[in-house]
């Protein structure tokens, strides 16, 4: 499954690779961080805190930065536990398009897994959380970076890969919690 | 002619009082002196092998007693849980049995696999201490799906059962079948899944474990619907404990529908924790928990054949079963699909060749075993809607095609060619009581009618018949079965009259308290409240096998019966002493025993104080005491059946479906208490219907996780789901082979609804073109077939 987003920030392409290369403005974008470490050059551990739907938890995170194309685009491994409540895995790519010398489109595009209790528990509720997770970054990453909102970019988002089930399309929450994950995962990066 | 508390008496359930009321004692109302409270870790992954467990922080962690892993409890020779019944392939080889521990050693097979057991002196502590212990899993990939399960790059869930095969089983004549279908004039086909179900009993499981150092006794306090298959199981197969030293004890249980039949992992940790420690270990399940270690149902894929003559006569019956079996082999999964499935693939009809063969196959998702109708509603669900189909395909009405392929009354005792033989049943009979309550002659009207409305009408058959009270125990021997299928009953009669009745079937919501009871007092002709009924303790019931099957009036009933027959054989000789008689000269009735053609007359109360009161007695010829035990074992299956039938409206805007009406005419033989017959039938139908129209379990097909864990996603049936029903029952072709005449209510319902209402729902939107749909058929599903069917319209 993917999950696609797309924001327009006021902000030229360097700033912003530079900006998502810094733990200090990743770890004050990312909602519900509380602890961002640069381990190395391309690997980061952080803590995040989220709820979704009845499942709060903390969840440790490990990333890692691969295919760097500075500044163009890395593609981000990373997995994060959040104990009993579940995990998540995936990886983003994460891809910047100089649209002006002052404006750049990021684009993602997550391709994830979660478990336990949070998909349980809480897959009807992932998405949105996902979503909004990903839109309160984002709309912090450009006032920090560029100083005034991001504009959410629409994106036709891939169609499922599968046929989906009688209940509901399985894919689809998971793949957006990856978002919430990998983007904040990838915000660590 | 029916007595106010005796057979045939709608006697109000004595044991509501206290449930209603909140005055049940459930296991977790339990708590023992110095009780500890157990949580176990599950996995988060539906596959991953377990490279390393640290728990050394949970041990540490505040009000930690111990934790414990499967490699603690393999070290200490505890082996795996059994599975209950060998299946034999085509081939005639044993199927594969992998191991099942009770707590995993070096891998996880389906997402809540348990990895591990925190004991804690509160559960908060468990709970909080499982957070700590660190496992280290190689996450590997997962299969979920049985057919996708046997391509030959899926993922192998057991080491030692290649292709994830359990088992490759056939029944029935392969080159009689083909034949008949060779001379068929016409062939209806139908590719179908038998959606998978959680049980979902209002009581989760639990289960409380002890152990006495001073006699080495141990004691399992637990959720279950046969206690002494749970001693039989655990203790000599799990944790060598002999059945003297190990009491196992059913209290009042919230509900099974076969959920709580097996021997579970939790039972066999908590009783064997409870010694580790030396204190109690209770552990109770949350419900994300039952959803993922309560043994599920159904999830069969099939393919079906039925070959008809021109004038719709059923030539032969050709079926095609992938069954999934989860991750492991639950106590009973393996005779699901195998002879509580295809043995019943006759159904009501005379089908003269019948062949199917089964695959069981492994998958990661939890352990399928029986669910309320068990393999019946999978085989009455495949039969009737190819008869529904083959109607439709040849113009012929579908009760008339029902009716000129049923077996007569006349032709009973009837042989299948799969292996059973119905010993009683008049078919045509309960259809005869059914269209008029349905008033299928006005239907046509109505279906104009709701389509000037906007609505599509349709109606629906479902002729079931089931197999209950499996039996004789020779019989199921031969054919795998690890345990007998008798049952045992004690009557006692106490000095001044009264009963208690030991029954080793088990009560959780069947109203055995009341039936039972009305059994005796029938016979014996005293109060029901005279009456107390025992079960659920090995300490105190002979033996037993339990409360499955609609077994338990069919067996368990029959054993009270055999009981009652000693006690009054004891009581005639007794009265015949005392009244200075010949025994021959005593006439029984009613619990009065008389002298023929006298006045002279003594009341089984009086004979019981006589019984322990023996100063005029005959002591030279009997022992003292009334106390009587008898073993039932049947000598056939009983074979309860009927026809239900549903009528549903559509709306084709929102695919919503309504029942509007739904009748039920049923033959459970002899019943003893109509309204609690009633409410089994009630409550019967709802699980049909849910599974036909709402209930799916789903997992992720790439990761394996359980995504409808939740009452948000898995949608049960509520009241405002369903109609009225209206239920009738005839008497007239009783069981034969039993003394009571009965043959079970328990999972009728369920067995005919999904197929009654699938057939209803295909009815309503067959003008569209539309011949086949998968369960549940969801609002979004039904919508989706109207538009796929007629495109323009929806566009």
């Amino acid at each position: 499954m993917e999950l696609a987003g797309s924001y327009r920030i006021p902000a030229p392409r360097e700033k912003i690779w530079a900006a998502l290369n810094d733990p200090e403005i990743l770890g004050s974008c990312i909602p519900g961080c509380e602890s961002i470490e640069k381990v190395s050059d391309t690997d980061f551990t952080a803590t995040v805190r989220a709820k979704v739907g009845p499942v709060n938890a903390r969840f440790s995170g490990k990333v890692r930065l691969v295919d760097l194309q500075p500044p163009e685009s890395y593609r981000i491994v990373g997995e994060g536990s959040g104990g009993v409540a579940g995990f998540a895995k995936g990886d983003a790519k994460v891809t910047l398009v100089a649209e002006t010398t002052t404006a750049t489109t990021l684009s993602y595009v997550v391709d994830a897994q979660v478990g336990g209790k949070l998909v349980q528990i809480g897959s009807r509720l992932i998405e949105s959380t996902a979503r909004k997770m990903a839109d309160d970054f984002f709309g912090k990453f450009c006032e920090q970076v560029g100083g005034e909102p991001a504009e959410a970019v629409p994106v036709e988002s891939e169609p499922p890969t599968e046929a989906a089930s009688a209940a509901w399309p399985a894919w689809l929450p998971w793949a957006a919690a990856v978002a919430a994950l990998a983007v904040a995962l990838a915000a660590l990066a | 002619m029916t007595k106010a508390d005796g057979i045939g008496a709608s006697v109000k359930r004595r044991e509501d009082f206290r449930f209603l009321t909140g005055r049940g004692t459930y296991t977790d109302d339990i708590d023992r002196p110095g009780q500890t409270h157990a949580h176990i870790l599950r996995s988060p992954f539906a596959h991953a092998r377990v490279k390393s467990i640290d728990v050394a922080a949970a041990t540490a962690a505040p009000g930690v007693v111990a934790v414990f892993t499967g490699a603690d409890m393999a070290a200490d020779g505890v082996k795996g849980l059994p599975c209950g019944w060998l299946i034999h392939n085509k081939d005639g080889s044993p199927m594969n049995e992998p191991a099942h521990p009770p707590i995993v050693i070096d891998k996880v097979l389906h997402v809540g696999d348990q990895i591990a057991v925190v004991i804690a002196e509160s559960r908060a502590q468990a709970r909080d201490a499982a957070e700590l212990i660190e496992v280290d899993y190689e996450e590997m990939p997962a299969v979920v799906d049985a057919v996708a399960a046997q391509a030959p790059n899926a993922p192998q869930v057991h080491g030692d059962a290649p292709g994830n095969l359990c088992y490759d089983w056939h029944l029935g004549d392969q080159a009689a079948t083909d034949a008949a279908f060779a001379r068929a004039a016409h062939v209806t086909k139908l590719d179908l899944v038998n959606n998978r179900l959680v049980a979902n009993a209002m009581e989760p499981r639990a289960a409380i474990g002890e152990f006495d150092r001073a006699t080495d006794e141990y004691t399992l306090i637990t959720t279950s619907q046969n206690p002494h298959v749970i001693r039989l199981l655990m203790g000599a197969f799990v944790l060598g404990i002999p059945e003297h030293k190990l009491r196992v004890v059913a209290p009042d249980v919230g509900g099974g529908f076969g959920s709580k039949i097996y021997h579970y992992a939790e039972e066999a940790i908590v009783t064997w924790a409870a010694r580790k420690v030396g204190r109690p270990v209770k552990w109770t399940a949350d419900r994300s928990e039952s959803f993922l270690s309560d043994a599920q149902g159904r999830d069969h894929s099939t393919h079906a054949e039925l070959a008809l003559n021109q004038d719709g006569t059923f030539l032969g019956l050709r079926v095609s079963t992938v069954a999934n079996l989860g991750a492991y082999l639950s106590t009973f999964a393996t005779s699901i699909p195998t002879y509580l499935y295809a043995t019943l693939l006759a159904g009501q009809y005379t089908t003269p060749a019948i062949y199917c063969e089964v695959k069981a196959v492994f998958t990661n998702t939890v352990p399928v075993d029986a669910y309320r109708g068990a393999g019946r509603p999978e085989a009455c669900y495949l039969i009737e809607r190819l008869v529904d189909n083959a109607a439709r395909e040849l113009g012929i009405d579908r009760v008339e095609l029902r009716r000129r392929n049923m077996v007569p009354a006349s032709a009973m005792p009837y042989q299948t060619p799969v292996a059973l033989q119905y010993d009683s049943g008049d078919f045509h009979r309960n259809l005869d009581l059914a269209l008029p309550m349905i008033d299928y002659d006005g239907f046509p009207a109505r279906r104009a009618e709701a389509a000037q409305r906007g609505k599509l009408r349709g109606i629906g058959f479902s002729t079931y018949i089931e197999a209950c009270g499996i039996a004789p125990s020779n019989v199921a021997g031969a054919l795998g079965a690890r345990a007998g299928l008798y049952e045992s009953a004690e009557v006692r009669f106490h000095p001044t009259g009264s009963v208690t009745l030991f029954t080793g079937s088990h009560s959780h919501g069947q109203g055995h308290e009341t039936t039972f009871a009305q059994l005796v007092a029938d016979r014996f002709g005293i109060p029901v409240d005279s009456v107390e009924i025992v079960h659920g303790d090995t300490s105190k019931v002979p033996f037993g096998m339990g409360t499955y099957g609609s077994r338990s009036l069919a067996v368990g009933g029959s054993a009270i019966a055999r009981a009652m027959d000693k006690v009054e054989t004891k009581a005639k000789k007794i009265a015949a002493h005392m009244l200075e008689a010949s025994e021959a000269d005593i006439e029984v009735k009613d619990g009065s025993f008389t002298v023929a053609g006298t006045d002279k007359s003594l009341t089984i109360g009086e004979i019981a104080l006589s019984a322990y009161v023996p100063h005029k007695f005959p002591l030279e010829e009997l022992e003292p005491g009334l106390d009587e035990q008898a073993f039932y074992d049947p000598k056939n299956f009983t074979f309860p059946n009927g026809c239900q039938v549903c009528e549903i409206e559509i709306d084709p805007e929102t695919g919503v479906s309504e029942i509007v009406k739904f009748v039920c005419a049923d033959d459970f033989g002899r019943v003893v208490n109509p309204m609690i017959v009633e409410g089994q039938v009630h409550g019967g139908l709802v699980q049909g219907i849910g599974q036909a129209l709402m209930e799916n379990c789903v997992y992720d097909a790439r990761s394996g996780q359980l995504v409808t864990g939740t009452y948000n996603d898995y949608c049960m049936p509520r009241a405002d789901d369903l109609p009225f029903f209206a239920v009738k029952y005839h008497e007239e072709a009783l069981c034969t082979h039993n003394p009571l005449g009965v043959k079970g209510c328990g999972e009728a319902g369920t067995i005919g609804a999904a197929a009654a209402v699938m057939n209803a729902v295909v009815d309503a939107l067959s003008a569209l073109g539309v011949h086949h749909l998968e369960m549940p058929a969801t609002p979004q599903a039904v919508w989706q077939a109207i538009r796929a069917a007629r495109p323009s319209q929806a566009a």
